[in-house]
């Protein structure tokens, strides 16, 4: 290459098309990456396996607890007494969220005082909001300890109220998270699906 | 150096040089891109070894997709690639992808090595890059063999059964040998296992180590060109060759177009006839494996199928099964087979052009043989191809010494 050849070389267009090519091909692969990444989604089945459970609660006795599986996450569907419900203003103070004030925990409709569409059913995800645990029910009162019942997760010691809400002072950030769910009838809960809810 | 650094108080060079003291980075940069001359004189031919590259990415990055949803058993393979087809999102894609790049991988490693006898690469002092290439070759032979059993389709069994079968014919051993593959009293869900774990790490492996010497080797004699010319004969004051062009930007920019123009053809199989009229997925394959119905046609990936074509043009098992062996090995012999003086067929005479001609219609017959049913006036075709076959092989010795050669320049042809 003489002196002539390197004047005749036009430096912007060289530029720009470098620049040009390099920005294409970047895009092809960004596009290229969708369907490799999308791939790694849920697919068809694992929605399908997904779909939103139902449980019957006709027959739970005040008290009782039945754990069932949604999506492979466990939840807790607790039918509380009245004692269990009196108790859960007394806590207040002790709480870290006591009004479900972080949005995620929890659909809108669980914003309340006792976090449930009806107060007498706690529906919530038995996962401990630390590091995924399934926390132990611990529902007897002992007023000694200032613990009116609640959960208890065996993995790092956090505590959360009869409402899923946690206590201070211990490693889980928030609330137990409320799955969505409607009451299909008085005596059939639909757990994953809340369409029409409310 | 060091006692500037001290005075100073931080490196001098930045980041690039700090990596450099520790670990040759800029200098195998140099070595092996921007200044790894190539002649300047490559033409189409000259392409189809980056496109191996490409396709190997391709490859590696569906295939590993691929295993995040394949289960390799028998119970569950055909189930999971249906699975992957039906229910993974983008899934089809990635599987058409895969199995569309199986077929291209071997379309360019053919057209690779066919450059190779186009302009005699393989010769002195590139004889081990063309073994390497051929081990390559073998290894890719295998890696598509072991992958096709993976879906667990009629034809994955029937012709894993007739492959492994062949090795039954070695004298003495031959049935011990067949049990060791199979890992079984016939093919099932043990072979599928083993061959899963061969497809996906063990032939990948060997597969990437030997593409990594190819190179090595390739760099250390430089490559060879149309002209068949040793470019590093003629050298500048500063020691380039006069004919050679920086790899990078300048054959990169060319190989650019070249894969864009590919992954356009890629595409447009993937897209709109990834099954290639039952070439690249053979229509028996959209059924279940059945242990107890062969199907009625029974043929090998049309890749194998020149090598087949031989295998079933002779009437004896243990005969069939070493002409089939002999014919896959002969080309790792190409370097000594080959007396010619010149390289490139540009300056050979006309018989060594017209055996190189004759050799690409028996290879590329034989593989339409091969996918045919083995009756009559097929196989007297495949007989008399697989002696063609033969012929250009073992008479090569004899006439590339008697052909008459053109003088070959002292630089490149440069053919505008």
């Amino acid at each position: 290459m003489n002196e002539d050849d390197v004047d005749r070389i036009d430096r912007n267009r060289r530029h720009f098309l470098t620049v040009a090519t390099a920005v294409t091909g970047v895009a092809g692969v960004g596009l290229a990456a969708i369907p490799f990444l999308s791939s790694l989604k849920p697919s068809a089945r694992a929605q399908a396996l997904g779909a939103p459970v139902e449980v019957p609660i006709g027959s739970m006795l005040p008290g009782e607890m039945v754990r069932v599986l949604w999506r492979g996450r466990l939840v807790f569907v607790l039918r509380r007494t009245q004692e269990m419900l009196a108790h859960l203003p007394d806590d207040v103070a002790d709480l870290k969220d006591p009004n479900s004030e972080v949005v995620e925990q929890q659909p809108k409709y669980a914003v309340n005082a006792t976090r449930s569409v009806k107060p007498e059913f706690l529906v919530v995800e038995g996962s401990c909001t630390h590091l995924g645990c399934a926390p132990l029910e611990d529902f007897e009162v002992r007023p000694a300890e200032s613990w009116n019942g609640g959960f208890f997760c065996p993995c790092h010691g956090s505590k959360f109220d009869l409402a899923g809400r946690v206590h201070k002072g211990v490693p889980a950030p928030t609330n137990l998270r409320v799955p969505p769910y409607r009451f299909v009838r008085d005596d059939l809960i639909l757990i994953g699906q809340d369409t029409g809810a409310a | 150096m060091a006692r500037i650094e001290a005075e100073v108080g931080r490196p001098q060079g930045g980041f690039l040089k700090w990596i450099d003291d520790r670990f040759p980075f800029t200098a195998t940069l140099k070595y092996h891109v921007t200044e790894y001359y190539a002649s300047k004189n490559f033409n189409f031919w000259y392409v189809f070894g980056v496109l191996a590259f490409v396709v190997l990415a391709i490859q590696l990055v569906t295939g590993i997709f691929l295993t995040m949803n394949y289960k390799p058993a028998a119970a569950d393979a055909f189930a999971s690639v249906e699975y992957i087809m039906r229910d993974v999102e983008w899934g089809w894609l990635i599987r058409y992808m895969h199995s569309t790049g199986a077929s291209f991988f071997f379309v360019v490693v053919y057209l690779h090595m066919f450059r190779a006898m186009l302009y005699g690469s393989y010769k002195k002092p590139r004889e081990l890059i063309w073994i390497i290439g051929m081990l390559i070759f073998f290894v890719l032979m295998a890696e598509g063999f072991a992958g096709y059993l993976l879906p667990w389709g009629q034809m994955s069994y029937w012709g894993a059964q007739v492959i492994i079968s062949l090795f039954g014919a070695i004298p003495g051993i031959g049935e011990a040998l067949v049990e060791i593959i199979r890992g079984d009293y016939s093919i099932s869900d043990i072979t599928l296992n083993r061959f899963f774990a061969l497809h996906v790490i063990v032939l990948p492996l060997a597969l990437i180590g030997l593409i990594f010497v190819h190179i090595v080797a390739l760099h250390e004699v430089g490559s060879n060109n149309p002209d068949g010319i040793e470019i590093k004969q003629n050298k500048g004051p500063d020691g380039v060759p006069l004919d050679g062009i920086a790899f990078h930007p300048y054959h990169t920019s060319k190989d650019l177009v070249a894969i864009i123009i590919f992954l356009m053809v890629f595409s447009a199989v993937v897209f709109f006839a990834p099954d290639m009229g039952g070439y690249f997925l053979e229509h028996a394959n959209f059924e279940p494996a059945n242990l107890t119905a062969t199907p009625e046609h029974i043929a090998p990936v049309w890749y194998f199928t020149p090598f087949y074509a031989i295998l079933r043009a002779v009437p004896d098992k243990l005969w069939g099964f070493i002409l089939f062996v002999f014919a896959v090995l002969l080309p790792v012999f190409l370097p000594w087979l080959d007396r010619a003086r010149v390289k490139s067929v540009r300056y050979r005479g006309w018989i060594y052009k017209s055996a190189l001609a004759i050799f690409v219609v028996t290879f590329l017959t034989l593989g339409w043989l091969g996918t045919m049913p083995a009756e009559n006036i097929y196989v007297i075709a495949a007989r008399i191809f697989s002696a063609l076959y033969f012929a250009f092989f073992l008479l090569m010795p004899y006439y590339t010494t008697i052909d008459k050669t053109k003088p070959v320049p002292d630089r490149v042809v440069y053919h505008g």
